[in-house]
């Protein structure tokens, strides 16, 4: 085990764990704001898929890494579309409608890529961008200020979020909605018009979150996410629906993930015992939730469709 | 002219239908997109539909193949209803799935020498407890912790996944892979606990039978002792069954744990009724149960939430998901496209389920008016003078 304890393990695991947080973040602030105006998504990873097969085939044809990223946040944009037909206009139950559109989304990718690409074509993505002066720090530079600039977005969108929800008109409305649609929209707030624009924002930055997925791994497979889109949900309650909270918790998931994958290049676990680490976050997060469902409520009106009555 | 039409067929055929039409309506819905999916990949939809019926229900070995696929979707649905009909959204059937057959497989490995007769009612036992396991957690952090269900059984598949990782690639791997091929599965599991085979030279086990016994007996639960009905009242309404008297925290842990147990023996008989009697894992959930935990919902929505119509229900989706192999040798179309449209048919079912409320609403209001047509103006005067009164 002291073979870990080294300077360059630690470089590893803090800029991997940043690298592999991503994704997270970016899904899991999309689903902060769509759970703060009352809208449960639990399509995230259907999403994500169909956002990260879009970038993936974007790229592959266009060469165009930026190309490729709007695709994904387009194709997020779609489905929030349809998602806000269904929750808001229709009123369906959130989770269950959420599973259809995962389902959709595990099995449409997989048909366009076998269908469209076949076979897993490595494609380039964003290089690393160097932070000027910081980067050249030693250790610090390598660990924070050496990664693609997606990561650096995604770690600005925390303090804009927290921004929008907390300092603007628009997101005293989400909180609102979220809390009690009645008195919003007597007070006259449309709860249907906040809504879409949040259940907007939370499917395209999951859409975002899994082209940066694509891009970052430049690869696309069947199942690409693999249930990261339904631990991106977890960590909105795990952050107790702050955005650093859900920020904390996807470093912690990166950052475990990449210390196992450290423990396994250094042949401290076996490829069985790594499982058992693997189940850590999960575990973690359970623990998470019965301690804040003891102490902070989450958004009053969660999951419950707004019916303005005639 | 509207309502005359309306009035005319509620006469016809009366509320109780247009609910049934709903999940039919969404099916075809589902199937005209991908109908629409088919033709922009250029592929002819009705070859390719043509095909996937002909695989799924063409002739005898197709339809027990099909029996074979709807298995695990039959046992999950029944699950899911009971889960569903106590308002307890259980999105764990993958993890207890697993469970089950985790528990199951370390059953034959320790009793493997017992004669069939009893080993095979013991593995299946086996796949009982430990879903019923899988599922008593989160009822019981739901119900003492006030966890939220969706996110607990989503985390605990997540668990379930490394758990049975682990132990098939480390304690219960065959040790033949372990010195050689390194593949993450058990041994040949003892052949006294195979799944006898029905007669009738087709691939189907007795595993059928069990499923759709499970889903009578589940009927019966639901409908025919006072846990299904408290289930069924907690479902309704937690706040007027409190106040009833009614053990609302234990008869959610109880749903769930039914719940659990049902998915855990739809993991057991996956692997003692397997082609190579092995636990076999790819490394994810889907590799073992084939979505089955996650299309179980699917299954059981389309039947309405009730065990004994998920039976046929769940015949049906299993027929499209065998059926999608023979569309896509026909058509040169992935298969994957059917775990797409089932997506579709659940998002149309929930979304229509408040159309459904609302056409039968409608509906029984038009019968109403029909047959009290000839008081209507009688009470029309009434309202008016109540009303007049109460202003004054």
């Amino acid at each position: 085990m002291s073979d870990f304890f080294t300077m360059a393990s630690l470089v590893f695991v803090v800029g991997s764990g940043i690298r592999l947080a991503t994704p997270f973040l970016l899904a899991g602030l999309g689903e902060t704001i769509g759970q703060r105006s009352g809208v449960l998504n639990l399509g995230v990873d259907g999403v994500m898929l169909l956002g990260a097969f879009g970038a993936y085939w974007t790229i592959l044809e266009t060469r165009s890494p930026v190309a490729g990223i709007l695709v994904g946040i387009a194709v997020g944009l779609a489905m929030g579309l349809v998602y806000g037909v269904i929750t808001v206009t229709m009123r369906a139950e959130q989770g269950i409608s959420g599973i259809g559109i995962f389902l959709f989304g595990l099995g449409i990718s997989d048909l366009l890529f076998q269908k469209k690409v076949g076979t897993p074509i490595p494609i380039r993505g964003f290089g690393d961008l160097h932070v000027p002066v910081l980067a050249d720090i030693p250790k610090v530079g390598e660990m924070f200020f050496q990664h693609s600039v997606l990561v650096y977005v995604a770690f600005l969108l925390v303090p804009a979020v927290a921004f929008l929800l907390n300092r603007t008109t628009f997101g005293l409305n989400v909180r609102a909605v979220g809390e009690n649609p009645a008195a919003a929209d007597s007070l006259g707030v449309s709860v249907a018009r906040v809504r879409y624009t949040t259940i907007l924002l939370a499917n395209g930055l999951a859409g975002l979150a899994g082209a940066v997925l694509a891009a970052e791994l430049g690869i696309f497979q069947q199942n690409l996410t693999n249930g990261q889109g339904f631990i991106a949900i977890a960590l909105v309650y795990f952050g107790a629906w702050r955005p650093v909270g859900v920020m904390g918790g996807a470093l912690l998931f990166g950052m475990v993930s990449a210390t196992v994958l450290q423990w396994k290049t250094l042949g401290l676990v076996s490829g069985a015992a790594s499982s058992l680490t693997a189940m850590a976050p999960a575990v973690l997060t359970i623990l998470a939730l019965v301690v804040i469902s003891r102490t902070v409520g989450q958004p009053s009106a969660l999951t419950r469709p707004f019916d303005r009555g005639h | 002219m509207g309502r005359w039409l309306r009035e005319r067929l509620a006469h016809v055929t009366g509320s109780q239908l247009a609910g049934l039409l709903v999940p039919v309506v969404a099916v075809l819905a589902a199937f005209l997109i991908g109908a629409m999916m088919l033709l922009a990949l250029g592929a002819n939809p009705l070859e390719g539909y043509q095909a996937l019926f002909e695989g799924a229900f063409g002739d005898i070995d197709a339809l027990a193949d099909t029996a074979l696929k709807s298995m695990p979707l039959l046992l999950v649905g029944v699950g899911i209803c009971i889960a569903f009909r106590a308002s307890v959204i259980n999105i764990g059937g993958e993890g207890q799935m697993i469970a089950g057959a985790i528990v199951s497989t370390l059953v034959a490995l320790g009793c493997g020498d017992l004669p069939r007769l009893i080993l095979v009612p013991l593995v299946l036992i086996g796949g009982l407890v430990g879903g019923a396991i899988w599922g008593a957690i989160p009822g019981a952090l739901k119900a003492y912790s006030g966890v939220n269900e969706i996110l607990s059984t989503i985390m605990l598949n997540i668990v379930a996944v490394q758990l049975m990782n682990f132990l098939l690639r480390d304690l219960i791997m065959d040790p033949y892979e372990k010195d050689h091929g390194r593949l993450p599965q058990t041994q040949r599991l003892s052949e006294n606990s195979d799944l006898p085979l029905l007669p009738g030279g087709t691939r189907l086990h007795i595993g059928i039978l069990v499923a759709v016994g499970m889903a009578g007996l589940a009927y019966v639960l639901l409908w025919r002792t006072s846990l299904g009905y408290r289930i069924r009242a907690v479902g309704h309404s937690g706040a007027a069954s409190r106040y009833a008297g009614m053990p609302v925290k234990r008869t959610i842990v109880a749903a769930l744990t039914f719940s659990g147990a049902m998915c855990g023996l739809a993991g057991a008989i996956l692997v003692f009724g397997s082609e190579s009697h092995r636990f076999v894992t790819d490394g994810s959930s889907v590799g073992f149960t084939g979505s089955a935990g996650f299309n179980g919902i699917v299954t059981a929505l389309f039947g309405g939430l009730h065990p004994l119509w998920t039976i046929p229900s769940s015949f049906f989706f299993g027929g499209l998901q065998f059926g999608a192999n023979a569309m896509q040798r026909a058509v040169q179309v992935p298969a994957a496209l059917i775990v797409g449209l089932n997506g579709l048919v659940v998002v149309f079912v929930v979304s229509s389920d408040r159309m459904r409320r609302a056409v039968s609403e409608s509906w029984g209001q038009g019968r109403e008016i029909a047959s009290e047509r000839s008081q209507q103006r009688d009470s029309d005067q009434t309202q008016v003078e109540t009303r007049e009164e109460a202003g004054s």
